[in-house]
């Protein structure tokens, strides 16, 4: 079974509808607090996906998500070690990791994304909403099919609540913008309903530059975004049930944001089902010897 | 030495918050400011070397993509030619400090002490043009901060052509003080209220004189020899009766006794207490009522911190409303946001604790944002006091990841000098925590008492005792508490950490009050306690005793352990790294003994600390206004007076304070505020889920009718109780009890705002009438409780609510909120409010009448009226037992109650709410005049929109309470028979854009 950890603690607030997200896809959701990290207690290496879910860790204060990224970048763990060298080893290993919202921004903050030149550096940014403040509104996001991530596999216009004051991502230069354009990282864009791309206030709720909803990085297995998939896993969490119901009396009950976590969960047992393919061919011999 | 981090933006990135103040100032303050410019500091406490300091700022505080740093040099730019530096009072709350030591400490792997403040954060901004002295003062006042919590410092362009200054580091500097002191209370009366004021106290002469006998008494003379003090009371002592006997934590004019006499009915009577008779002798009734029925939902109520009803199988639901006004008069942010905090530790703190916080509602009473009359002395703007009461709310609900789903604003200029903000929470709980009854409170003697969360220092000293008197301009400063959202998370996530492990006995909520209230309280239950203050964890030094038991100092909570749990609960507790502290234990020898290391401080008999206070004597008197109906003009413009009610204050769009509050954090919400495919349709009840395991959830709604009590009081409560009834019923929700053991529950908290309502000759004239209006209130709480079977579970009163200053009192309008919640057994069967699909059928459920009485109608009229809405009880019940029919039968596409703006009103929202149009005829309503079917408030009502395929099976069931009045199309397009034609455009307008924060 895919096995998921969800980070929480010091204001996360998202952990418990992402854990949610990942048993609804079939995986094993395991809730921790970072600390229990830190100090050793808890492996990042016993799980299949690393997530950071939204919330105003320690208030957004410095700078969204800037705290957490700190701790993880510099603060020692009793191997000596910092968790951002974990993190480098899990992401060699071949593994995945989910920021979205104040989680994107710790990744941003900790050059996870988008990475373009492996350094893990920061390349980019988060700064506050030109609106100057927090929204809870619902926006439409459209799919780079160039991009390789398998989180958004199979899906080309989303819609999504955003929920923050910090959302409008800015990149490092220009230089940096036609890297990340160059390579598709760019995978997650503000668009109308109709899947037009806009800069337009409030589709795109934040000024954000090229429109950028969300980056992943050049290998694809790191996504961050703004909005929220965990928080529509249900039909009914779309402001407008009401009439996509009537309009469509049998329409699927799960959320759009659900389809994410299922994308991952499936793609890594895919992995798993190749790695282990020819375990599987001898307990199947087994099997059928058995008759 | 202090060092100093400034960090300021590229020039290149837009500064965004630079840009607000200068909006800001030019709108609002009408002052021309030119470009402004953002700028952060901190001044660093900590011992570093220079290149250390270096390393830290680049390294963690600087972003590296949008901002510069300067490390012990200031900005001192030559084109911006003023500026204002923001800083927190020594001792207030620094958050973004205290996130910067946490910095700090993890990127040097020390092990240090971040509750001590070592790094202190100020604001910076730079003005383009020189502004005066005043202007900036006003400038700083009124949008930038609060002089009773912020130090501001002001520059200009030295004679360099630059700016510089100063940066002030509010350390707080002050020698320990372990003083005690006796008071002498052998005093005449005179000099008892003397005492009494000047203590901040708030006692009067019969409690004064109590005291002074308790404390005369032989018994208790020789039981304080044995502890080795003396006859006179301690300081501490005063402050422990004053906080426990405050109208605040005692609701003395609830429990007075009331003569009441109507003059209008010439009846007279005596009411021993409203709150028995009314509130808890309603539930009670109820109760009977329910559980003869099989309906055994009823837990807890009025018992603990939050009413407990069963809500699934294996969960309660935990619901409190609460109030904090005082607080968020003088300080709208600061006021607000512990409101919400304060009110989320009710649920937190009910039974054992640690209930997980399932939503936030709010509803706030404003003056008019555009309120033009000269303010008084310590009055804050109506608009400063929304802008500041609503980012509160935002930043308590937004930063402890609840979720905002459900609340109402009421303007009304009476609410300038005190606004109303009610905080609600709703939480969820086990029914068992390793098989203890998570609802109970159980404590025994030698059950250790250990605080957890915030330190403690001198804010929020007599903020019971305050809020228990009117406001006026020498309110003191130390009632400001400051809140800190990130603090509490983590104690909340801890707590229900802790009372899952079974580490925690109970626990409950240190507000107001402080200590002196959470552990006088919960030392009833074992009969007694004993305190170390010297080991209660503070902010500072020099804090005397007697402010470290009764300091509000926020995000606390006490908790009972049992000896053998307290080594597991404090490693817990350090790997989530909140700070707890063992401070004493409970006794069962009936007195509350608190010490100063081995010096008394305090001990006081149990019994006379809370039954010691003498029942207080009230009247009222209830005289009928005489109120007339106004005289219309006969050529109403029906075009003309619908976009003027949907641009009216209380009717139009609350989208930009709605927006600002993350209302479905936790994914569990299925109503929100707004709804429909443009999220502009306003909705009657909020919907939660519980889980994601089940479609089982909660209704959520709020009922207030402040003005309708201007003509009749009761009217007004029983109208506010049926409004929020009807939206739940409109919503998909079941009235309780109609079946046996249906487990739908209701649970229901009232909360009581009134002015001032004691008679005085002089100070308070008409403090009779105002009693009586409340008598009134609670009369119609009864009679719409019982008969519904709908169970009151918990509540809060305030009883002054009055602004006092230059010779002026400004009052609110009596005011009751009830704040309902209903189980749903299946979320997916709830109704929005938008049309859905054009050819649907529109109808009116319910009776119109002349109820134009204190109408959005006639207020455009300037005109109050006398037919106000009335309840028929009756009528009503039917009515909504053939909704929950109909919605059984799921035959009703959508449903808008019938409120402010009366048909005509509802019928715009529906239609622009779901992007359609609608076309209507009125003559189904019979033969009242057009502006009363179409304006009138009457209660009960609704308009549901039905599919032309069920038009017969809806008839049949609805018969005579259904009136068809037209159809859903694609026009865009509100029409009302030959009357009123608008598109949906201009009508949606004139609704956004009135409220714009």
């Amino acid at each position: 079974m895919v096995k998921s950890l969800v980070i929480t603690g010091f204001g996360i607030n998202c952990e418990e509808e992402m854990a949610a997200a990942y048993q609804l896809a079939g995986a094993e959701a395991v809730i921790v607090h970072l600390n229990e990290i830190l100090l050793g207690q808890v492996s990042i290496h016993d799980y299949d996906i690393l997530n950071f879910p939204g919330g105003f860790s320690f208030g957004d204060d410095l700078a969204s998500g800037k705290v957490v990224a700190n701790k993880i970048k510099y603060k020692k763990l009793p191997s000596g070690k910092v968790l951002l060298d974990e993190i480098k080893q899990f992401l060699s290993d071949g593994k995945f990791i989910l920021g979205v919202c104040n989680g994107f921004q710790m990744l941003v903050r900790m050059g996870l994304l988008p990475n373009t030149n492996h350094q893990f550096e920061q390349e980019a940014t988060l700064s506050n909403n030109n609106s100057a403040k927090f929204e809870d509104r619902w926006v439409y996001c459209k799919v780079n099919n160039s991009s390789k991530t398998p989180f958004l596999q199979d899906i080309d216009v989303i819609a999504l609540p955003a929920r923050h004051g910090e959302g409008k991502l800015i990149f490092m230069d220009d230089a940096m913008r036609e890297t990340v354009k160059k390579h598709d990282l760019n995978c997650l864009s503000y668009c109308t309903a109709d899947g037009e791309i806009t800069s337009a206030y409030p589709a795109n709720p934040n000024g954000a530059d090229m429109n950028c909803a969300g980056l992943t990085s050049p290998s694809g297995q790191v996504l961050g975004l703004m909005p929220h998939p965990e928080a529509y896993l249900s039909l009914y969490n779309n402001p407008n049930w009401g009439q996509i119901k009537r309009q469509s009396s049998d329409i699927d009950e799960a959320g759009e944001g659900l389809k994410i976590f299922q994308n991952i969960v499936d793609h890594i047992n895919g992995l798993h089902l190749i790695k282990t393919s020819d375990l599987e061919k001898s307990l199947l011999n087994k099997l059928n010897s058995k008759g | 030495m202090t060092a100093s981090i400034q960090i300021l933006l590229k020039p290149h990135i837009v500064d965004v918050k630079g840009n607000k103040v200068a909006s800001k100032c030019l709108n609002q303050l009408g002052i021309e400011t030119g470009k402004v410019k953002s700028s952060k500091l901190f001044s660093v406490n900590y011992e570093a070397s220079e290149d250390d300091l270096k390393d830290y700022a680049n390294r963690c505080i600087k972003d590296a993509v949008t901002d510069e740093i300067l490390v012990n040099t200031l900005y001192q730019p030559s084109e911006f030619q003023s500026c204002i530096a923001i800083a927190q009072l020594p001792g207030v709350t620094d958050d973004e400090g205290t996130s910067a030591q946490m910095a700090w400490v993890d990127f040097f792997n020390i092990d240090a002490d971040v509750n001590t403040q070592h790094i202190f954060s100020q604001e910076i901004y730079y003005f383009e043009n020189k502004l005066s002295e005043e202007a900036l003062q006003t400038i700083a006042k009124r949008l930038l901060g609060n002089p009773l919590i912020n130090h501001f410092s002001y520059s200009y362009h030295n004679n360099a052509g630059q700016i510089s200054f100063v940066p002030y580091v509010p350390e707080v500097k002050m020698a320990a003080d372990e003083t005690v002191n006796t008071i002498n209370i052998n005093l005449d009366d005179q000099q008892l209220i003397q005492l009494s004021k000047e203590m901040v106290l708030a006692l009067n002469l019969a409690e004064m004189k109590a005291i002074v006998h308790y404390y005369k008494d032989a018994q208790t003379i020789a039981d304080r020899q044995k502890v080795g003090l003396g006859t006179a009371p301690t300081d501490c002592e005063l402050e422990i009766l004053g906080q426990t006997w405050s109208e605040h934590c005692k609701h003395k004019e609830f429990n007075a006794v009331i003569h009441y006499k109507n003059n209008e009915t010439g009846e007279q009577k005596q009411i021993n207490s409203l709150f028995k008779t009314f509130i808890k002798g309603t539930t009670s009734k109820v109760q009977e009522s329910l559980e003869a029925n099989q309906n055994e939902w009823l837990v807890k109520v009025f018992s603990d911190n939050a009413g407990v009803v069963k809500a699934t199988k294996d969960k309660l639901f935990v619901w409190k409303v609460e109030t904090h006004n005082s607080p968020s008069a003088l300080d709208p942010y600061g006021g607000a946001i512990t409101g919400i905090l304060g009110n989320n530790r009710d649920p937190l703190g009910t039974g054992i604790g640690g209930g997980r916080l399932l939503f936030n509602t709010n509803v706030l009473c404003f003056g008019d944002p555009d309120y033009d009359k000269p303010l008084l002395t310590g009055q804050l703007h109506p608009r400063r006091i929304m802008e500041g009461v609503v980012s509160g709310i935002e930043d308590g609900g937004n930063k402890s990841g609840v979720p905002t789903v459900n609340g109402s604003v009421v303007f009304d200029d009476r609410y300038s000098g005190k606004p109303l903000v009610y905080c609600g929470t709703g939480a969820l709980m086990p029914y068992h925590y390793k098989g203890m009854d998570s609802w109970e409170k159980p404590i025994d003697a030698d059950d250790r008492i250990v605080v957890a969360g915030g330190r403690v220092g001198k804010d929020g000293i007599h903020g019971a005792t305050f809020s228990s008197i009117e406001i006026d301009e020498h309110s003191p400063s130390s009632a400001v508490q400051i809140g800190s959202p990130i603090t509490q998370k983590k104690m909340a996530d801890f707590l229900v950490k802790a009372c899952e492990a079974g580490l925690v006995k109970c626990s409950t909520d240190n507000g107001a009050g402080g200590l002196s209230s959470s552990i006088g309280e919960l030392a009833t239950i074992s009969g007694g306690a004993v305190v170390q203050l010297d080991q209660v964890p503070l902010k500072y030094a020099g804090l005397k005793p007697w402010e470290i038991f009764v300091s509000e100092s926020q995000e606390r909570m006490t908790l009972v352990i049992e000896s053998k749990h307290i080594d597991s609960l404090f490693a817990m507790a350090k790997a989530m790294e909140v700070e707890l502290t063992d401070i004493g234990n409970f006794s069962n020898d009936g007195f509350l003994d608190i010490r100063y290391k081995d010096k008394m401080v305090a001990y006081i008999d149990m019994k006379f600390l809370h039954e010691g206070d003498p029942q207080k004597i009230m009247y009222a008197e209830w005289e009928k206004p005489s109120l007339t109906e106004p005289t219309l003009p006969t050529d109403i413009n029906y075009n003309e007076t619908l976009l003027a009610l949907m641009g009216s204050l209380n009717i139009c769009s609350r989208e930009s304070i709605i927006r600002q509050y993350d209302h479905e954090v936790k994914g569990k919400t299925i109503i929100k505020p707004l709804m429909g495919p443009e999220g502009k349709a306003p909705q009657d009840a909020a919907i939660m889920r519980f889980g994601f395991d089940s479609f089982e959830g909660v209704a959520v709604s709020n009922g207030i009718l402040p003005r309708y009590g201007d003509i009749d009081a009761y009217e007004m409560s029983a109208g506010a109780f049926d409004e929020a009834m009807r939206q739940i019923i409109s919503a998909g929700g079941s009235l309780p009890n109609t079946q046996s053991n249906d487990g739908i529950f209701w649970s229901v908290n009232d909360n009581f705002c009134v002015p001032d309502s004691e008679y005085h000759p002089e100070g308070n004239p008409d403090g009779k009438v105002k009693l009586a209006k409340l008598v009134q209130m609670c009369e119609a709480l009864y009679d719409m409780a019982t008969f519904f079977d709908i169970p009151l579970t918990s509540g809060k009163d305030s009883m002054k609510n009055d602004f006092k200053a230059d010779g002026v009192k400004i009052s609110v309008p009596p005011t009751i909120l009830y704040s309902m919640t209903a189980k749903v057994n299946d979320v997916r069967k709830t109704v929005t409010s938008e049309f859905k699909a054009a050819g649907d059928l529109v109808y009116q459920l319910g009776n119109t009448y002349d109820e134009l009485g204190a109408s959005e109608f006639y207020r455009l009229h300037d005109a109050l009226g006398a037919n106000v809405p009335k309840v028929r009880k009756e009528e009503a019940k039917s009515l909504y037992l053939k909704v929950m029919q109909a919605n059984a039968e799921a035959l009703i596409e959508s449903s808008h109650d019938i409120s402010d703006g009366g048909l005509a009103v509802t019928l715009v929202e529906s239609a622009f709410g779901g992007s359609l149009g609608v076309e209507i005829a009125l003559d189904n309503l019979g033969d009242l005049p057009n502006h009363v079917k179409l304006f009138s408030e009457s209660h009960s009502r609704f308009v549901v929109s039905v599919r032309p395929e069920n038009q017969v099976k809806f008839e049949r069931l609805m018969g005579e309470k259904a009136f068809y009045l037209g159809k859903v199309n694609n026009n865009k397009e509100v029409k009302i028979d030959n009357i009123v034609a608008v598109s949906t455009e201009a009508l949606l307008e004139a609704w956004s854009g009135r409220l714009l924060l």
